[in-house]
Order: structure tokens, then C-alpha cells, then sequence
């Protein structure tokens, strides 16, 4: 059976006269890798601050499991067991790469701490890779393992939903198929995910549905294969890698 | 979860708290009051660096709990006939819940909005206190008589300083101590693990304006006579800040650093050329801001960790 | 009905050294509390020179505009702009140049002092006017005339010229403007210089009805601090109703209640506009 995970109804957000996302309504299934495709400036990632409540709607609601969202505070959202990544990478740079990531999961719904977690992050930072710098000062991490530690952090929550924004984005073909790989696992792990990205290629690999925002609004949801072959969506990435 | 979190910090503490208590021991009368001085700002700066250390909130709003504490040492032993310690154990209570109110307002807010309201705070309640005073209660100046010395003080505050550092030592080890660590990192982020941010600092905030209401309080018996125009000094805020950060806010006891060489700077700057005093406290800011952005114990950090690197 | 004029009045002038400060925060980005000191030292000036050669403070205003702008530009190069250097995000700029301009406030606060020690006031255009059958002092006229005039002639720069619109631009976005070709750190020296110099002209203007003393820049610096956040931080219009509001409430209670109490209500404003409203007036709202 098919269980609505999360469900944004005709969500709208004004910034003064511009509007950023414009009556956009979709909804996410279970474990399903979601994403939100569309060219630069089309609302995705105001999409995402909606959702992880970083920014507030002007109209619409939003549901995750069934609970309105709307209008709670990011810290409350991720206490519901939502995570996520940001597009400029976000590391704390005065704290260490395992306090980065048992950050993640001190004071989300698992609160765990001491003994324990640093045994969890342990592990966590090994599942993406960084199993090797965990005792390397924050400044010095490269850009992809900068990333990794991001995903690590959002990760350490034990979320049922885990936003990606443009978590892709920047790295070389080898760390782009190290990636996908690792996002496909942790959709095996039964976690529900919704995608930005602009790699095409990664969101034919790992997407089993699309929404494609232009200014604002949906102009097209389906499969990758689907989407990609509509000639609207064609037409507003003239010019891009498709 | 902080470098400072360990038993050996601890021990350290303790022995550096016993040789402060055995100061009365050999000090005269001259340097018991610079002792005074000294261990009354150790308990400022370092309650203070709790709160805007890790935030980087910086908080001027210490003079106005310390007046708060003082003053009502002052009324209630002068108007209301209370007795001295009876005003020690509501003074800090009203300094905290002026705090939380203070906080729960300003603190959901950006750090620069915090920093001006806390900027006049002592000057507005200094005018507010003195209108009430001219208008309803009559006296000027309230008189604090007790048979407390100098050195009775000198040793409630070293205890105090105890209490202080011992809470401060908790609060490193815990998720809240880690917490205002994180905001203090990226506020957004902390909100996406799950921080109720606005709560955290508030709960610091409460703490610091508790523990500056009670030094204003212990100390009142110094100077004998309260008037709100002495007690409310905005200048007390300014040089709590620049003790914390001379020091540095990165370590426990990096503001008492900051603290012993300041006070006496002052001490010598007020004997022979009071008219510089402000003159100092520019230049105070000027350097930290410029020189010393981590205090001197951030400075000597750095170094420490450079040679460290070099030898490999 | 007096209250509410002298309010007026009051609320112009303070709308202008106001706009000097949404300048140098709205612009420059540079949270300036050493602001309130330019704005004795523009008052310093005017009780010297009136004193000693009896010439109108509202030549001294021309003098000292000028020295103003070069002296903050000055400071801007030297001391602000290591630290917009340095700095990796706005909070730790806004950290380090509220600490900054601290160290510059004391510091003059100090160098006046030994100067200056004690209050200064003195006599110009003491003279009572008439307007709708109620008197006013005529300074308080002047003031609020020229106010309104050097407002004026800086709202036309800021909307009708070139470097007045790149100005704006900055204090929109500095990413953008400088996306677009704009010099920001030229733009935001010169706003900040400007600023400082539009301070200093407030700080004469006022001084021909107002006491003041070396020390007494700090609360100037919070009372245009409460106007440029109650009005929104950058916008003009705000500034200038949040500015007369202020001047009104403040005659308001000095009159009818105390005037020991004027800093208090305008905390009190404060408080209120922090607790519904901390965008402004006419800020946007913090998403």
C-alpha cells in the first residue's frame, strides 16, 4: 500500500512583489526519491526552505505524515523526522568532524549523546566516507568531503524524510557516481527523499518521479523518462545538458 | 564533548580557587580592595562569557543587572527595613526574571538588536529608578550598614566564583553547552538539528543577569551608601566586555586573564590619570577588536597549535 | 497643540541625524555607535565658534560638514574596511564594527571630555515665533527648516542622481550591485563619510536648542538607533514618520509626565516594536 508521506497543497511564497513559488502541489509516497527539477531561479530551493520551515509560506499548507507543517519552526519540523542538506555547504567550522555530525542527532528526535553517540557518528561517518578524517580540522576537508559530512549531519537525525538540495552539485565524475551510489543506498534503507539537482543524469538513476518548477510553478510531474521527453520542460532548459 | 570538560580543568580550578581564598591571608588593606575589585570581576567576566562567548551576543546589559542587584540591597534595607541577606536572596531573582523577560523579547531577534537594547538598558533604568526615587520614595541615597569587611566579601565572591565556574564546567560538558557551541557556529543550522534556539540562549541569558544581580548585591556593604546615579555605571558593561574578551571567551578561564592585568590597568589609570579613563577603554577595543579577536589565551592557542604543527 | 508642533519639530531634526546613521548601517553595513559622537562634535563646534566669534551655527554647519565627511571617510578606510576584510559573514562584521566603533566612541568620548568637560548651551535665536497663534522658540524653527532642507536636497541625490541610485543599489544587495559593475566598497565609503557628515549637521542643528554635553552621544546613538529599526533599517520614509513619532512621544511625556523620563518611553517604543513589529515600519518582513 502507498503511504502519502509528505503532501504540499498550493503552496505560495511571496517576497514582496516577486513570487518565488507559485501554487505548487505535490505529494511524496513512502520511500520514493523525489525531484524537483527545473531551471536556475525556479523556486526549487524555496521550495526546500518551505518544507524544512526555514521560510514561511505567504499561502498553501504542507503535511508530513498527515500532520500540517505549515507553520512550525525548523527545530519543531525536525523533531517530526525531517533533515536536510543545504546548497552552500554548511559545516560548523568550530567544531570538530564528529561533533559535526553528533550535532545531527543530539537534539532531533533521537537525542542521543555521550558514549553513545559518539559510537553512532563513528559509524555514520564511515557510511559516507569519511571514515579516515574524522580527526581532521574542519578547514582542511575538501569540498566533497565537506558534503559527505553535511549528509552525515542530516543523516545522525534517523530521518523518515531527507531534503537534498543540490547536494550533487560541484563534484567530479568519479565523486558524482560515488554519490549517487551512496544516495541509492540510502534509499534501500528505506529512508523517503526529495532530490534537487540539475545532474540529469542523476536524476534519471535515482528518481522514480519529478516535478519540473519554472518561475515558480509546476509545469510538469512524471518519470524522469517522462518529463525529460516533454517538450515544455525541453524548452525551459534550452541551452542546459539534458 | 569540550576540550575544558575534563576532571584535570577541574582540579585546576579548585587549586586556583584555594590560593585566591588564602590572598586575605597575606594582603593588606590597599590590596584586599584591589583583590575585591578583582574577584568581583572575575565572577562578571566569566559569568558573561557563559552566555555571549559561545553566542557572540554581545551582551552590555551586565551593568544593569548588577544596579538592579545593588539598588534593591540598598531600598529594601534603607526603606523597607529588611535584612541584608533577605535582599541577597531576591536581588538575583529579580535579576533573572528581568533577564528571561529581557531575553524572551530580544533574543528571538538578531544578535545586533540584542546588543542595542542592552546598550542603554542601564541608563534607562538609572532614569527610571531616579524619577521613582524623586517622586515617590524621597531619599536620594539608601544606606547598606552591615558588619561585613572586606574580606567577608572578598570570600562570598570566591565562592561565587566557584559556583560560577563549576556551573559553566556543567554546562561545557552538556547538550546545552554543545547547543550554544552550534548557534554560535550557524544559527540556521542549529535550528535544522533541532535547537529550540530561542530557548538556549534565553536560558544562559537568565543565568548571567542572576549572577550580576548577585555580585551587585554581595557588594553593596562596600560601599555603604547606593545612589542610582553609582550604581548603574553603564561603564561597568564595557569593562566587563573587554576583561572577557582581553582574555578570551574560547576557554573557562580565559577571561580571568583578561581580568587581573585590566583591573589593575584601571587601578593605576584611576590613581594618576582619571581623566583618561575613557580615553583607556577606547583604546582597550580598539586593540582586542584589531590584535586580539580571540583574547590572549586565543592568541596563545594559536601559537601553541602552529609550532605544534611545524615540528611535524 | 504645542506639544504636538514642538514634537514635530523635534522629530524633523532628529529625522536627519537619523538619516546619517541609515547610511552608514543601511549602506555600509557598518552598525556605527560612535555615531552620536560625531554629532556632539558637530554640536562642539558650533558652541566654539558662536562663543568665540558669534558666527551662526548655521555656517558652522557648513564648515564642519565637509571636515565630517572627510574624517569619517578616513575612518571608514582605516578602521572599517580591514574588518568588511576580514569578516566572513554579516554577524561577525556586525560583532566586530559594533566593538570598533565602540573603541572610536570612547575614544572620543574621551579626547572631549579633556577638552570640554562640562555642558555647553548657548544663546542663538532664542526668540519666540508665532505659528497658528501658539509661540515657539525660533531655533527650534530654524532647525527643523534646514533639516528638512539638507533632507530634502539628500533625498534628491539618493533618487534622482546616478551615485545616489547605486547607492540605494547597495543598500538592497552588495552582492547584486556589485554584479552589476557598482563599486561597492567605493559606494560604501562614500555613504558612510556621507553619513557621518549628515550626523554632524544634525548634531549643530541641534545644539542651538538642546544642552549637551561631551558625553551624551551614546544616547543620541540609541535614539537614532530606535528610529532607523521602528522605521526599517534602509528605508527613508520610515526613518522620517518613525523619527517624528519619536520626537512627539518624547515632548508628549516630557511635558505631560516628566522629563527625566524621555529616554524610558522611548525605550518603551523600543520594546514594543522589537516584541510586534521588528522589521519596522516599512521593512521586509525576515522571512
Amino acid at each position: 500500500m502507498v503511504a502519502t508521506v509528505l503532501s504540499v497543497a498550493n503552496a505560495t511564497k511571496r517576497f514582496g512583489g516577486l513570487v518565488a513559488v507559485n501554487n505548487l502541489s505535490f505529494e511524496v509516497n513512502r520511500n520514493e526519491v523525489m525531484g524537483i527539477i527545473g531551471p536556475n531561479g525556479s523556486g526549487k530551493t524555496t521550495m526546500m526552505n518551505l518544507i524544512s520551515g526555514a521560510l514561511r509560506m505567504s499561502e498553501g499548507s504542507i503535511s508530513f505524515e498527515g500532520r500540517f507543517i505549515g507553520s512550525q519552526k525548523p527545530n519543531q519540523i525536525n523533531q517530526r523526522g525531517i533533515s536536510r542538506t543545504f546548497q552552500m555547504v554548511r559545516v560548523l567550522p568550530g567544531l570538530s568532524v564528529a561533533e559535526n555530525c553528533i550535532a545531527g542527532m543530539a537534539f532531533g528526535p533521537r537525542r542521543m549523546w555521550g558514549e553513545e553517540a559518539r559510537y553512532e557518528a563513528g559509524k555514520l561517518l564511515e557510511r559516507v566516507g569519511l571514515a579516515k578524517q574524522d580527526s581532521q580540522p574542519i578547514g582542511s576537508l575538501t569540498y566533497i568531503d565537506q558534503k559527505r559530512l553535511e549528509l552525515a549531519r542530516a543523516l545522525a537525525a534517523d530521518p523518515k524524510l531527507l531534503l537534498l538540495d543540490e547536494w550533487l552539485a560541484g563534484l567530479n565524475p568519479t565523486e558524482l557516481q560515488e554519490g549517487i551510489e551512496l544516495i541509492h543506498s540510502l534509499r534501500e534503507d528505506g529512508i523517503t527523499i526529495i532530490l534537487v539537482e540539475h545532474v540529469m543524469d542523476a536524476i534519471r538513476m535515482l528518481c522514480d518521479r519529478c516535478v519540473v518548477m519554472a518561475a515558480g510553478s509546476k509545469i510538469a510531474e512524471g518519470t524522469p523518462d517522462d518529463v525529460l521527453a516533454n517538450p515544455e520542460v525541453i524548452k525551459v532548459y534550452i541551452g542546459e545538458d539534458v | 564533548m569540550n576540550r575544558d570538560a575534563n576532571i584535570s580543568s577541574l582540579v585546576w580550578a579548585g587549586v586556583l580557587l584555594l590560593v585566591a581564598a588564602c590572598v586575605p591571608l597575606v594582603a593588606n588593606g590597599y590590596w584586599m580592595s584591589i583583590a575585591l575589585t578583582i574577584a568581583m570581576f572575575t565572577v562578571l567576566s566569566t559569568s558573561w562569557a557563559l552566555f555571549s562567548g559561545p553566542t557572540h551576543y554581545i551582551s552590555l546589559a551586565t551593568a544593569a543587572f548588577f544596579g538592579v542587584g545593588g539598588y534593591l540591597v540598598g531600598t529594601g534595607m534603607s526603606d523597607y527595613n529588611q535584612g541584608f541577606w533577605t535582599m541577597v536572596v531576591i536581588a538575583p531573582l529579580v535579576g533573572a526574571v528581568l533577564a528571561f523577560l529581557i531575553g524572551i523579547a530580544t533574543l528571538r531577534l538578531s544578535g545586533v538588536y540584542f546588543v542595542i537594547f542592552t546598550l542603554g538598558l542601564a541608563e534607562m533604568i538609572r532614569t527610571l529608578v531616579s524619577w521613582i526615587q524623586n517622586n515617590f520614595t524621597g531619599s536620594r541615597g539608601l544606606y547598606v550598614l552591615t558588619d561585613l569587611t572586606e574580606t567577608d566579601i572578598y570570600l562570598y565572591l570566591i565562592i561565587l566564583a566557584a559556583v560560577v565556574y563549576l556551573v559553566g564546567w556543567w554546562v561545557n560538558r552538556s547538550r546545552l553547552g554543545f547547543a550554544l557551541r552550534i548557534i554560535g557556529n550557524d544559527e540556521t543550522v542549529a535550528r535544522h538539528v533541532g535547537i529550540n534556539t530561542a530557548m538556549s540562549k534565553v536560558i544562559l541569558f537568565t543565568f548571567s543577569g542572576f549572577v550580576a544581580a548577585l555580585v551587585g548585591a554581595l557588594i553593596a556593604p562596600r560601599y555603604t551608601y547606593i545612589e542610582p546615579n553609582g550604581v548603574f555605571s553603564p561603564e561597568l558593561s564595557f569593562i566587563v566586555v573587554i576583561m572577557a574578551l582581553l582574555g578570551g571567551t574560547g576557554r573557562l578561564w580565559g577571561p580571568i586573564v583578561g581580568v587581573i592585568p585590566f583591573a589593575l590597568l584601571q587601578e593605576f589609570i584611576n590613581a594618576n590619570y582619571s581623566n583618561y579613563s575613557t580615553l583607556v577603554l577606547g583604546i582597550a577595543f580598539l586593540v582586542i577588536v584589531y590584535f586580539l579577536p580571540h583574547g590572549v589565551v586565543g592568541r596563545i592557542e594559536q601559537a601553541v597549535s602552529r609550532r605544534r604543527r611545524s615540528t611535524w | 497643540m504645542d506639544i504636538i508642533i514642538t514634537g514635530l519639530l523635534l522629530g524633523g531634526t532628529y529625522a536627519l541625524i537619523a538619516f546619517g546613521l541609515n547610511l552608514q548601517y543601511g549602506v555600509a553595513r557598518i552598525m556605527n555607535l560612535a555615531n552620536g559622537e560625531f554629532l556632539v562634535i558637530g554640536a562642539l563646534a558650533a558652541f566654539w565658534i558662536f562663543v568665540a566669534d558669534a558666527i551662526s551655527p548655521i555656517m558652522t554647519m557648513l564648515i564642519v560638514a565637509p571636515l565630517a565627511f572627510f574624517g569619517n571617510w578616513v575612518i571608514y578606510q582605516v578602521l572599517l574596511r580591514p574588518l568588511v576584510r576580514r569578516a566572513k559573514n554579516q554577524g561577525q562584521l556586525e560583532v566586530d564594527s559594533i566593538l570598533a566603533t565602540f573603541g572610536m566612541s570612547f575614544a572620543l568620548v574621551g579626547v572631549m571630555v579633556s577638552i570640554h568637560g562640562e555642558y555647553f548651551t548657548y544663546s542663538y535665536l532664542a526668540e519666540p515665533f508665532e505659528i497658528i497663534g501658539e509661540t515657539f522658540a525660533l531655533n527650534r524653527i530654524v532647525a527643523f527648516c534646514f533639516a528638512v532642507l539638507i533632507g530634502g536636497v539628500l533625498w534628491f541625490w539618493l533618487y534622482f542622481t546616478r551615485p545616489g541610485m547605486a547607492i540605494r543599489a547597495v543598500s538592497v544587495s552588495t552582492e547584486a550591485s556589485g554584479l552589476v559593475g557598482i563599486n561597492v566598497p567605493k559606494m560604501s565609503a562614500l555613504a558612510f563619510a556621507l553619513g557621518g557628515a549628515v550626523t554632524t549637521m544634525g548634531g549643530t542643528l541641534i545644539s542651538t536648542f538642546i544642552t549637551l554635553d561631551a558625553s551624551v552621544g551614546v544616547i543620541f546613538t540609541m535614539k537614532a538607533l530606535i528610529i532607523i529599526i521602528m522605521g526599517g533599517v534602509g528605508d527613508i520614509r520610515g526613518a522620517i514618520i518613525a523619527a517624528l513619532i519619536l520626537g512627539l512621544i518624547e515632548t508628549t511625556v516630557a511635558r505631560l509626565i516628566d522629563p527625566g523620563l524621555t529616554l524610558a518611553a522611548a525605550y518603551a517604543i523600543f520594546v514594543l516594536v522589537l516584541l510586534f513589529r521588528p522589521q519596522g515600519l516599512f521593512g521586509r518582513k525576515p522571512s
